[in-house]
């Protein structure tokens, strides 16, 4: 046996690969079928993370789709509604390196709501067909108004309308719902205190 | 006059990162009194150097990181971390070994892990080490006492520390050490004692003015003293030492209550401070003892710096409110 | 270090609990206390912010024009947590419109402008003699029309906090002490300290009504920082004099934020109250020494919430000093009486220096919440340095009341890792501002955790807005895909339905030759459905949604 290794180092090498390869390869076979995942659960797992507007801005048809190519390898940063705090959550979820929101799918704006002259409103229901979630309330010749509670800002009704009485208004800030910003960080702060600190107070640290 | 608009509070207490650097300075005075006093003027000449070159490092590196230099040389952090290594090191130490050790500390040990408040390790204490590894030769050659020199008692300018001394003994007993060595004093090291005395005084001073609690110091005083009087062994020729003469010798006080106290590299609560201490007490001990270095701080001190976030994580207080203590769970879990 | 509090100022003192963290800055309270409160003067115009207290606006009741009298109520709480406004003054309602209001935003927001005639005429009042003779759900209901919030300067609906002794077994919630809270422990405030010294039989009053409502099962403490032993003086007095031998002045060596709410039932009590949940839940009510003399008015005289007492104070005041204040009087009529100077005063405060908030607009309203107006100069409170670098000393921790981690909640904060500031109890934090306030590096710590708790309440919110958008968005498609689904099906029906029609026309045809008028009708019906349905199947295949209506002819 020694002796045949000896002589055959070549071929036992490759009878050993193939011999360990087997076993090894009917294991892996067996492993996909037994623990075989139902669906696919990175993608129920993104699609947590964008924000349900449906607005299609990612160039998909709506929040799904995007979510499923992003599975499939698509860029994570062309989500304009969700913006950063998106692009940073899906950097975590698929331990990615964050990307800057990507320009040619829009700029991540002030959140708003659609809101319709009810005075310039011919009741045709365009808009209604092209809201994705159903947050426009009317019928055929009345008068449309936005749930604005429900509406995602989507933009998608603006473009229907045929006679422009749709305005996207962004969210104003009330004594309710303001808040304080972080502070600056300290890069920031330093950059600002650098004129300060370096050219007319030396000494602001004391 | 426009009005202010900030958040609050509005009220601030007049103690300043500077103001506590500063005072720290203060108190080492003391100990390099006493330093400068039974070894000479070497660590004088140390200081002398590594201040100057500490400050050109920083702004050096400040500059290449396009920071302001008035602001971040004016929180005197480096100074404290050259006056720190300055002390540590041999007096009579070669000027390029104090440049090496403060250029590592400062650009490496500190800067190149974000600058104050980022860095995981002492600098002072890598600084030593790295000069320990790299120039053992320099590194252990520590000034004679004056007296000594000054009566003739020894040749040359530089002998064993006690420390040392004591390490190697396998003949006599410690009594007769203290009786025969001309390097040993009344309760430890000749010129030793006092220089932990000194340093002992000046961290009861920065106790004193709150800037730093005392957690951390008395724990590893204790562990070391607790340690070595449960091997003093009577003071036998295998013995390692008694308590006081461990508490007295080489840095321990000024490790005590200068280096474990840096705040950015130790444990930060009080309960975190108790274990960081202790760990090292125990640490200094078990080199001293058995080690291959006759003094262990710089290596005792580093490896807890390590350790200190994982002390930090379970010594997490409980909060108000919350009924027991939040279990370390679900925590870097891939 | 944590000071063990002394328990040993008499023996028969209640014990007192010690707690963590805290911090001592100086009081600067001497400056207000050496004059007794003054009445403020009648100002010409009287700003009454719909939203002054914690919870939803009130709703306002009255029309530009209204004669309003002194007393009258003016605006109606709008659901459960929201308190009614008064008119503090007689005359007439010129605006309801947005004003700048005291906020830490600056903004502006709905108010009630008066205009006072100067007659000041009450409307008529109705007291109540004694109290005792009403059940306590009608003395809560009467609290509530009055419009009472707390006055420690946290603006909650105080009706909302009784809980009366006789819902308390349907809520599970027993209440066994009543604590007031008269620790006052922030700097230069001294409103409270005061209100005890002068108004002690007040406060003793409201205290027993408190008492009646809720009929705490164990005891009723007056928690009092020994710095004010005057007040604690006052009280036990008045305490006596009531023969209220059931009530207790617990006095332990203060510190700040020892006034705080949680803390005070701490030290009173040893209890904590659980994270997320309120002092009922472990037995307590707490009330604040204003409100409990706000509750005395209210049923002993009948008078609604529209005065409060407010320490002026700062160096910017040339006379500093406690006013009573009506609730809308512009804060420059009230800093102008204690001569303020405007020149001077570099940081105007409402509240105190540790957890009051910048104002910086002098036209704004006294509110309900204001406790104090602190116009500082820039020697007293300097402008903050810009932050150094964190040097993680712990100072922050330990001076923490609530053992948070401010530090770690520092560095996250900075990451936006709102996980972790959730699992490291983010939401646990008072914003007493202890941390910044001893931190070295003058870290705006506060901030950071007020900005860090809005940006988490900010994400969950939209997070639970994508889940409702997004099942809507489901409910649509299903809702499409199954009006596409009825319409296929309707066809198909349709369809099958003209088939039959035409066989049995056609059968018809060879029976029925009698009425051949009828049977051609017939016919071109048939025809015409048959038509109609082709037609339609082939609207149906090429547009997705055919809006024809289907003829009726057919049938």
């Amino acid at each position: 046996m020694i002796e045949l290794i000896s002589l055959h180092p070549l071929l036992t090498a490759v009878v050993a690969l193939v011999a360990l390869s087997i076993p090894f390869g009917a294991l892996l076979g067996f492993a996909a079928i037994r623990f075989k995942t139902e669906g696919n659960p990175i993608v129920d797992q993104i699609e947590d993370l964008l924000p349900q507007t449906q607005c299609g801005q990612c160039s998909y048809p709506g929040c799904r789709p995007y979510a499923e190519a992003i599975a499939n390898g698509e860029a994570i940063n062309k989500c304009p509604p969700g913006g950063e705090a998106t692009i940073h959550d899906l950097a975590n979820l698929l331990d990615v390196e964050p990307l800057p929101l990507d320009a040619e799918h829009g700029a991540q704006d002030v959140k708003k709501v659609a809101y319709i002259r009810e005075d310039e409103c011919i009741g045709c229901t365009k808009c209604i067909q092209a809201c994705p979630v159903d947050a426009i309330l009317g019928a055929a010749k009345q008068m449309h108004t936005v749930i604005a509670d429900e509406c995602t800002g989507c933009d998608l009704c603006v473009e229907p309308c045929p006679v422009d009485c749709i305005d996207m208004l962004p969210i104003a800030t009330t004594v309710q719902s303001w808040s304080w910003q972080l502070p600056p960080t300290p890069e920031e702060q330093l950059k600002r205190s650098h004129i300060i600190a370096t050219d007319r107070q030396p000494e602001v640290s004391a | 006059m426009s009005l202010l608009n900030v958040s609050s509070p509005h009220a601030h207490r007049p103690l300043s990162t500077a103001t506590v650097m500063q005072l720290v300075l203060l108190a080492t005075l003391p100990g390099i009194a006493a330093l400068s006093l039974f070894f000479g003027w070497g660590t004088l000449l140390n200081l002398a150097i590594a201040i100057p070159l500490a400050l050109l490092f920083e702004a050096c590196v400040l500059k290449l990181r396009q920071r302001p230099l008035a602001f971040y040389l004016g929180d005197y952090s480096a100074v404290v971390t050259a006056v720190l290594l300055a002390i540590a090191l041999p007096p009579h130490s070669p000027i390029w070994l104090v440049a090496i050790g403060i250029g590592f500390a400062i650009i490496i040990a500190k800067h190149l892990y974000g600058g104050l408040g980022y860095n995981p390790f002492n600098p002072a204490m890598v600084a030593y080490v790295v000069l320990l590894i790299s120039f053992p030769v320099e590194m252990t050659q520590w000034a004679a006492p004056l007296s000594l020199i000054d009566s003739g008692a020894i040749d040359g300018h530089t002998m064993a520390t006690p420390l040392d001394v004591l390490k190697n003994n396998n003949s006599e007993l410690v009594a007769d050490l203290f009786a025969h060595n001309p390097g040993f004093g009344r309760w430890a090291g000749l010129g030793w004692e006092w220089v932990n005395l000194s340093f002992l005084a000046g961290g009861c001073f920065l106790l004193y003015k709150r800037v730093f609690t005392w957690h951390a110091p008395v724990a590893m005083l204790s562990s070391l003293a607790f340690c070595s009087l449960f091997f003093y062994d009577g003071g036998s020729s295998a013995s390692k030492g008694s308590p006081l003469f461990h508490l007295l010798s080489g840095a321990t006080m000024f490790g005590a209550f200068f280096i474990i106290t840096d705040p950015v590299t130790s444990a930060v609560s009080n309960r975190g401070r108790l274990v960081y201490g202790a760990l090292i007490g125990l640490l200094l001990f078990v080199i001293r003892a058995w080690g291959n270095y006759p003094d262990a701080l710089a290596f005792a001190v580093l490896l807890m710096n390590f350790a200190a976030p994982f002390i930090d994580y379970y010594t997490q207080p409980r909060t108000y409110g919350h009924k027991a203590k939040q279990p370390p769970s679900k925590e870097e879990s891939h | 270090m944590n000071q063990r509090l002394p328990n040993t100022l008499s023996n028969n003192m209640p014990k007192t609990y010690p707690t963590p963290g805290g911090v001592h800055p100086p009081q600067n309270k001497a400056q207000s206390t050496s004059r007794p409160i003054q009445q403020a003067s009648l100002p010409a115009e009287l700003v009454l912010p719909l939203s002054q207290h914690a919870g939803a606006p009130a709703k306002a009741i009255v029309a530009v024009g209204d004669k309003v009298l002194k007393g009258q109520c003016i605006a109606q709480a709008k659901g459960s947590i929201s308190a009614y406004i008064h008119a503090p003054s007689s005359g007439e309602v010129t605006a309801i419109e947005p004003r700048a209001i005291p906020h830490a935003s600056g903004m502006q927001d709905n108010c009630i402008v008066i205009k006072t005639d100067g007659e000041d005429n009450w409307c008529p009042l109705q007291g109540c003699e004694d109290f005792s003779q009403l059940p306590a759900s009608e003395l809560v209901e009467q609290i509530r029309l009055a419009g009472i919030t707390g006055l420690g300067g946290g603006g909650f609906p105080t009706a909302v906090k009784l809980i009366s002794s006789d819902t308390q077994a349907s809520l599970n919630k027993a209440i066994d002490t009543l604590i007031i809270n008269g620790t006052e422990c922030e700097p230069y405030i001294t409103a409270d300290d005061l209100l005890m010294r002068e108004r002690a039989q007040q406060i003793i009053s409201g205290i027993q009504i408190l008492q009646h409502i809720i009929k705490p099962s164990t005891a009723t403490l007056i928690g009092v920082e020994n710095n004010k032993p005057e007040a604690i003086a006052a009280l036990e007095a008045a305490i006596a004099e009531a023969n209220a031998n059931n009530i207790t002045v617990v006095s332990f060596a203060g510190k700040y934020p020892s006034g705080g709410e949680k803390q005070l039932i701490q030290i009173l009590t040893g209890r904590e109250v659980p994270s997320g949940g309120l002092p009922a839940d472990v037995g307590i009510v707490c009330q604040n020494v204003g409100t409990v003399a706000a509750v005395h008015d209210a049923i002993v005289l009948g008078k609604p919430l529209i005065s409060r007492i407010t320490t002026v104070t700062g160096q910017a005041c040339a006379q500093p000093q406690n006013f009573e204040v009506l609730i809308g009087s512009p804060i420059a009529h009230v800093l102008a009486q204690a001569g303020f100077d405007a020149s001077a005063c570099q940081r105007l405060i409402m509240g105190g220096p540790m957890m009051g908030f910048t104002l910086t607009d002098t036209s704004v309203p006294v509110i309900k919440a204001t406790n104090c107006l602190l116009a500082a100069t820039e020697a007293e409170l300097p402008s903050p340095p810009p932050a150094q670098a964190c040097i993680r000393c712990g100072m922050c921790a330990e001076a923490c009341p609530a053992s948070l981690l401010p530090q770690q909640l520092y560095w996250y904060a900075r990451s936006k890792e709102y996980e972790k500031l959730e699992e490291l109890n983010l939401f646990d934090c008072i914003e007493c501002g202890a941390c910044s306030y001893v931190c070295p590096s003058t870290i705006p710590l506060v901030q950071y955790y007020r900005a860090s708790k809005a940006d988490i309440r900010e994400h969950k919110a939209e997070m639970h807005k994508a889940e409702q958008s997004k099942a809507r968005f489901e409910a649509r498609q299903q809702r499409l895909e199954r009006e596409e689904q009825e319409k296929a099906e309707k066809r198909a029906a349709r369809q099958a339905a003209a088939k039959a029609k035409l066989a049995a026309a056609a059968q018809a045809g060879g029976e029925q030759e009698l009425d051949p008028v009828q049977a051609a009708v017939a016919r071109a019906k048939a025809k015409k459905a048959a038509k109609a349905a082709a037609a339609e199947t082939e609207a149906g295949n090429s547009t997705a949604k055919p809006e024809t209506k289907p003829t009726d002819e057919a049938n």
